[in-house]
Formats: structure tokens, sequence, C-alpha cells
């Protein structure tokens, strides 16, 4: 499957500045993208349009060449968010989190380290770390075909994001999807990726 | 080296707070316990832990503005005096500063300038606070508006404007830098060092050891709400030179180094182990790792593990 | 009073200004025959013994009067309550999913009710609905429901921003879904406290307009009625007809107060430390 960008331009509002300009990208389901982008870039914009979560003002995103709204009500295209706390209803045991995703495997769950107890718990009573291994396994449903990270590590300390990324690369590589991989640490990038795509150059 | 005076001395800090559990029973929840800081002048210490560790509760410990719900103990030693409830009021804001974590501290009712200026109006502080904001790329119509019209990175660049005004002797910068790109990031970080080497000290709370050890000179490691290990930066340009075997892990962590991961997650507060709290992800774990673990000197640093040499 | 558990304490004053409202309540209802009669060897006494509120020009005992007329001020404000608070939930979901038609039609509507004076409305309507029970249920009703109706849609524009919920609709979850699991659990709390806050409100008017004579029917032992006819006896040193009833009214009204504010505690993890 590939995954394409095709000439979008969007902006907040009339008043506000023009985050992308007749912009372009591809990228297949065997690829770990990393992307690098200068302030200013609107990573988490580009992020959710790719994601259906904004619209395009012109220029559409096309997966196997159609546009993402003719796949039904569970988008293939799913995005984990920097902040973990914001995507989970505060009100919500993680349990019920998580049957929100598409039949997540009780595998996926165990391999991202998240422990029983956990399930039973409020998002209030688990760090950042812990409650963004729910929202990987959350976006890991069954008719997920690319995956967007942005920043998803920035917050965590570094044996969690060792963890997180190391699950995540053999992941998508035993179920061949597409990873797209957010980040401003070229380390971590060159760790992670197949190929790095630096916009600052 | 000449030895230096020390600023801020915090021994053996605990933190704890009382919370209801579901309806109506009331526990004591340790967050904080343990923890031994010293920062001297000229000296940027930076205290790395994971986010929603805790850490925040040490700034908001120092400058005595914790939720009225929790008990601090331990000794705050502040110049050599202990610093008391009333010291804190009286030095917070002068000599003491603080960058904090969150936009949110700042008063939505004062436009911006005379809020970082106190109100002075003398030309000297608005010619200085001129310069500060021209550093962070914020214009001068700024200072006559109100928090709310900024931009949330906008609003973190006038919290660290605020610490650079006055001549503080002790800078608290708790994550003064998630949201911002990574070249304000590094304007940042190198105006708390230029305020370091003006001889105050600077304590850094992060979550981000990568980037305090561009910037600090040493790193006190923070792992479930105790201090672990009190190393020096150049400490961690080898594994070998590094003590404690969750600093050794972080180490390896680190993509330039590997990037490989012990599993297990930090302890939940509620679920503390007895005496070491790495002790049930550490590979060197042995019976008398399950008891009170003191904080003692090692190759010109500090460890709290019974099996460092 | 920094020790002791505050939710308890909390939970106790909710426990007991439920349990004094619904006793009092109750009490009118039990003593509504007692409230009408009238005994002319027993007029014109001051409080005492067996007639701690005293008696009226009629023989006829205050404190029964009161109490019914309390009671049936309290059905009257848990009836005009539940449906305005009902009006408040439907026209305040709609306004925020139903599109910008629809939202700027309510939201006049909103403005309109609350620019017009309040007490002016209710006559209006009461009396065109032909007063009595009925005319003040209606008025009240209508009239009550704007502010609440105003913060519901506030919360529910604010929820459809959240990062979760947008989540699930990325996630294939259904609308119904969605407002069940996602939106009910945050909207509820809201819900009841501004439930229970009307009703003072609703009391209160509710004894206006009877007492300014556009509601309740003269024969009906209101609160309002009460009021309005010890005003004629006042003037003759009968200070009892007018103090005690005036008193627990307002002490009818504090006891919904402070049920709203300890169950708006309770109900809101924010403030679990107090």
């Amino acid at each position: 499957m590939v995954l394409e960008a095709k000439h979008i331009s969007f902006r907040y509002g009339k008043e506000s500045r023009q985050i992308l300009e007749d912009f372009s990208f591809r990228m297949t389901q065997e690829e770990r993208l990393g992307l690098i982008a200068p302030s200013g870039f609107g990573k988490t914009t580009f992020c959710k349009i790719l994601a259906g979560y904004e619209k395009p003002d012109a220029g559409e995103i096309l997966l196997e060449g159609r546009p993402l709204s003719s796949f039904g009500r569970y988008c293939p295209v799913q995005m984990i968010w920097q902040h973990p706390e914001q995507v989970v209803n505060p009100r919500l045991k993680m349990r019920k989190v998580l049957e929100e995703g598409d039949g997540v495997e009780p595998r996926i769950i165990e391999e991202l380290g998240i422990e029983p107890d956990w399930l039973n718990r409020y998002p209030g009573e688990l760090s950042g770390g812990e409650l963004q291994r729910f929202c990987i396994a959350r976006a890991l449903g069954e008719r997920t075909r690319f995956l967007l990270a942005d920043e998803i590590s920035t917050m965590l300390d570094l044996i969690t994001q060792s963890q997180i990324w190391s699950f995540l690369i053999q992941e998508v590589e035993r179920r061949g999807i597409g990873l797209l991989a957010v980040s401003h640490s070229r380390p971590l990038l060159e760790r992670v990726c197949t190929r790095v795509w630096d916009l600052e150059e | 080296m000449k030895e230096k005076r020390e600023i801020l001395k915090i021994e053996g800090m605990n933190i704890s707070f009382k919370q209801y559990e579901g309806g109506f029973s009331k526990t004591n929840l340790d967050v904080i316990r343990d923890l031994d800081v010293t920062v001297h002048e000229g000296e940027m210490v930076a205290v790395v832990g994971s986010s929603g560790s805790g850490k925040s509760l040490l700034a908001h410990g120092i400058l005595g503005i914790l939720p009225y719900n929790a008990s601090l103990g331990g000794r705050i030693l502040y110049q050599g005096e202990e610093l008391t409830q009333e010291k804190k009021e009286s030095l917070r804001g002068n000599e003491i500063v603080l960058v904090p974590q969150s936009v949110a501290f700042l008063d939505p009712l004062m436009k911006i300038g005379p809020q970082i200026r106190k109100g002075k109006k003398d030309p000297e502080s608005m010619a200085k606070l001129d310069g500060i904001f021209q550093g962070y790329h914020l214009k001068k119509e700024v200072q006559e508006l109100y928090p709310f019209e900024l931009s949330g990175g906008m609003n973190r660049r006038v919290l660290v404007s605020t610490a650079m005004m006055g001549e503080p002797r002790l800078v608290i910068a708790d994550e003064p830098t998630p949201g911002l790109h990574m070249k304000m990031v590094r304007r940042v970080m190198e105006h708390f060092r230029e305020l370091a080497d003006k001889g105050a000290g600077v304590l850094l709370i992060t979550h981000d050891l990568e980037q305090a050890l561009e910037v600090a000179d040493r790193v006190v490691v923070f792992y479930a709400g105790t201090t672990v290990e009190d190393a020096s930066v150049s400490d961690f340009e080898r594994e070998e030179t590094l003590r404690h075997p969750y600093s050794k892990a972080l180490f390896r962590a680190m993509p330039r180094n590997g990037f490989q991961f012990i599993p297990g997650t930090q302890p939940y507060a509620k679920e503390m182990p007895e005496g070491c709290p790495f002790a049930p992800r550490c590979g060197q774990c042995r019976e008398n790792c399950r008891k009170e673990i003191p904080f003692r000197e090692l190759r010109g640093g500090k460890v709290r593990c019974v099996n460092a040499v | 009073m920094k020790m002791g558990n505050g939710r308890i304490r909390t939970a106790v004053f909710f426990g007991a200004a439920v349990l004094l409202l619904a006793g009092i309540t109750l009490a009118g209802f039990l003593l509504s025959r007692e409230a009408m009669v009238t005994d002319f060897s027993r007029k014109d006494l001051a409080p005492g013994l067996p007639y701690l509120f005293g008696t009226d020009w009629l023989g006829r005992d205050m404190l029964a009067r009161a109490l019914t007329g309390l009671s049936m001020s309290i059905r009257l404000g848990l009836l005009a309550a539940g449906i305005s608070s009902l009006i408040a939930l439907g026209l305040g979901i709609a306004s925020a999913t139903m599109g910008r038609a629809v939202d700027s039609v309510i939201t006049f509507i909103i403005d309109l009710v609350m620019g017009i004076p309040h007490i002016l409305l209710l006559i209006l309507i009461s009396y065109a609905c032909g007063k009595g029970f009925q005319g003040v249920v209606i008025g009240v009703s209508l009239t009550h429901w704007t502010s609440l109706a105003r913060l519901i849609r506030g919360e529910v524009l604010q929820l459809r921003e959240t990062g979760y919920v947008k989540m699930a609709e990325k996630l294939g979850m259904s609308r119904f879904h969605i407002a069940w699991k996602h939106m009910f659990p945050h909207l509820f709390p809201q819900f009841l406290v501004g439930l229970i806050l009307l009703f003072p409100h609703a009391i209160l008017h509710e004894a206006s307009i009877t007492f300014l004579g556009f509601g309740l029917s003269p024969e009906q032992p209101a609160i309002g009625i009460i009021l309005s006819e010890s005003m004629k006896y006042l003037a003759m040193g009968k200070w009892w007809l007018a103090v005690f009833p005036g008193l627990l009214l307002v002490l009818t009204v504090v006891l919904f107060d402070t049920a709203g504010e300890s169950l708006r505690k309770l109900l809101n993890p924010g403030s679990t430390h107090d």
C-alpha cells in the first residue's frame, strides 16, 4: 500500500499563517520513514491531515489511490499523539480505553509491557510512559495499515523510549505496517527508521 | 579547583500527599522519598527523572508552594541556613526564581511588560527587558499584551524572561522548554548557563537526559521518588564511570549508545518495594538491596546502591 | 478543620439537606388537611404551645399552613426544575451538535429569554396559561432553562474538540458510543448539580408570582399566598404571620443550595482533596 499527500495546502482559519503550501509526500507500507522538519513546519498538523483529523484546503490524501474516507469508519491511518493524556478520556478505565481499538491482540498488550493491573486504573493513575503504551496498543488494531508517530517519545525517559521503539519496529515489520516517525532527534530516527527525510536540509 | 559555596543543599527531602481513594478512605501517598541535591555557586545541576515521577514537587517544595494536602519533610539549606516557610516567601521572586512548567503561573490580569518588571518603570529595567525580549524573538509590543493574547510558545518564553530580569542567586527551572523548538531550547539553555557563569546556582528539573548533558555541570538521577546517583556530566561519557545500575541502563538506552533497554517500568508510588526502588529491575540485586540504602560518596559522586564500586 | 475527613463531612451535609427537605415535603403533605381547619376559638394566637408558629385571623395553625405551603412549593419546584433542565439538556445538546443554523437559532432564543426580566416573562406566561398550578409550572419551566442550556452547550462543544473524542471517531466508534461513553460521564454531574441549583430559583419565583397574585389561587396554602395575606395584618402587630413562613422559605432555599454545592464537591474529582 502507498500513502500519498498530493499538493496539499493548509491553514487554520483565514487569519492565520499558511502552514502547508502545495506539499507532496509519498511513502509505502514497507517503509519506516523518519521526518525531521524545521520549526514552524507544522509537523503535528501534517500528521493530523494525513490521518484525516484535518481536511486540507487544497490537495488530497490518498491511500492506494483512494481517498481516506472511502475506507469506512475505521481509519487505516492511525496517529499516536505526543501527549497521551490528551487522547484518553480521564473518566474511563484503561480497559475501556483499549476496547476502542480495533481488536487489539493480547500479544501486543503483553509485548508493550502493559501490566494486567493497569487495566483497572484510571488514566490519572498512570505515568506518561505507561499511558503512551496504551495509546500505541490502541492504534495497532487489525485494520491499521499506516502508523504516524508524532514525537511520541519526547516526554519519556530513555529506557521507556527505547522499549517503545524496539517494540514498534518489530511490530510494524511483522505486520507490514508503514511507519512515519516525526522527531527532532536525528540519532533516534537513524536508529528507528529505514529512511530519514530531513526537511531542514 | 577551589571549593565553591553551597547555595542550596537538600537533605533527605520527602513529600507525601493525603488522598481520598475511591469513596471516603484516606491514604498517605509518598511521592518523594529521600531526595538529596546540592547546588553550588556558578553551578548548573540537572535533576533528571521520567515525567510523572513527581519531580516538579521538588521545585514546589523548595519554594514553599506545595498544595495544602501535601506535607514536606527533610532539610533544605539555603546559603548554609535553614530555609523556613517565611524565608521561602520573602526570597522567592527575588533571590530565588522559578521558571515553572505551566504557563498558568502568569497573572492573567496583568500586562506582560509590567508583570515581568514587577511594576518597575525606570529606564534601566525597561532597557533590560527590551534586550531580553529581543533575544527571545519577542516583539516590544508583546509587553503591552495580556498572557491570553499570546501563543503557548510565546508565554513560555515570557516565563523564562522573568528569570533573566533580576539578579537571582538561585534559579529553579522546571521543565522550562516543552513546546519550544530546538533553536529556542538551545537559546534558553544558553541563558541559564550564562546565569550560572555569573555566579548563580541553577537547578534544572527535566526528563531529558540528553539535553541536560549538553548544558549542566552535574546530573542527579531521580528514580521512583529517590535520587539514585549524583554524577558529573563527564561521567556520562562512558558506562564504566557511572555508578548506579539505573544510570547505566539510561546510558545504554541512549540512541547513540546502543538503544538497548531493560524491561519493566518505574514502580507506582503506592506499590513501592522495600529498600532499593530499582531492585525489581536490577540484574545485580542481592539480599541486602531490600533494606534501607544510604546515599554514599563514591568516586567523586554519590550513589544510592550497596553494590556499586 | 484541616483534620477529619472532608469528603465524609460533605456527604453528611448533602444527606442532611436532602433528608430535611424530604421531611418538610412529607410533613406538609400529611398536614394539608390540618392547614385548612378554621377555628375562631383560637384565632390570632401568638407563637407558643401548642401552636409553635401561632394562628391567623381565622384560627388556622400557621405551622401546618407554612409546611403545607412549602411542601407544595417544593413539589412544584421539583416538577418545574425537572422540566426546565430537560429543556436545557435537549436544547444545549442540539445547539452544540446540529450544525450552525440550529445553534444560532437556539443561542438567539437563549439570549432572548435571558434578555427579558425573569419575573415579567414568568408573570406573562403564567397568566397566559391560566395561572394556578399549571400556569406556574409552565412559567417557571420556560424561564429557567437558559443558563443550564448554555452551560451544556459549552461543555458539549468543548468535549467535541477533545483529543479522545476525535480519536474515538478515527477508531470508527459510533456516534452513540461517543455520546454515551465520552460525553455523558462528563455532562451528568454538571446536569445534576445544575438541576438541584435550579430548585431554589424555581421555589422563590413561584413564591414571588403567587405573592403578586399571578400564581397559585388564594384558597391554596402556598407560601406566596401566606406571605401576601399576612401583609394586611403586619401593621396590626401580628409579626408571626410573615416571619416564620418567611424563615422557613429561606431555610428551604439554603438547604437546596447546600445540597447542590455539596453534590458538586462530591462529584468533582478535582475537589476530592478539599
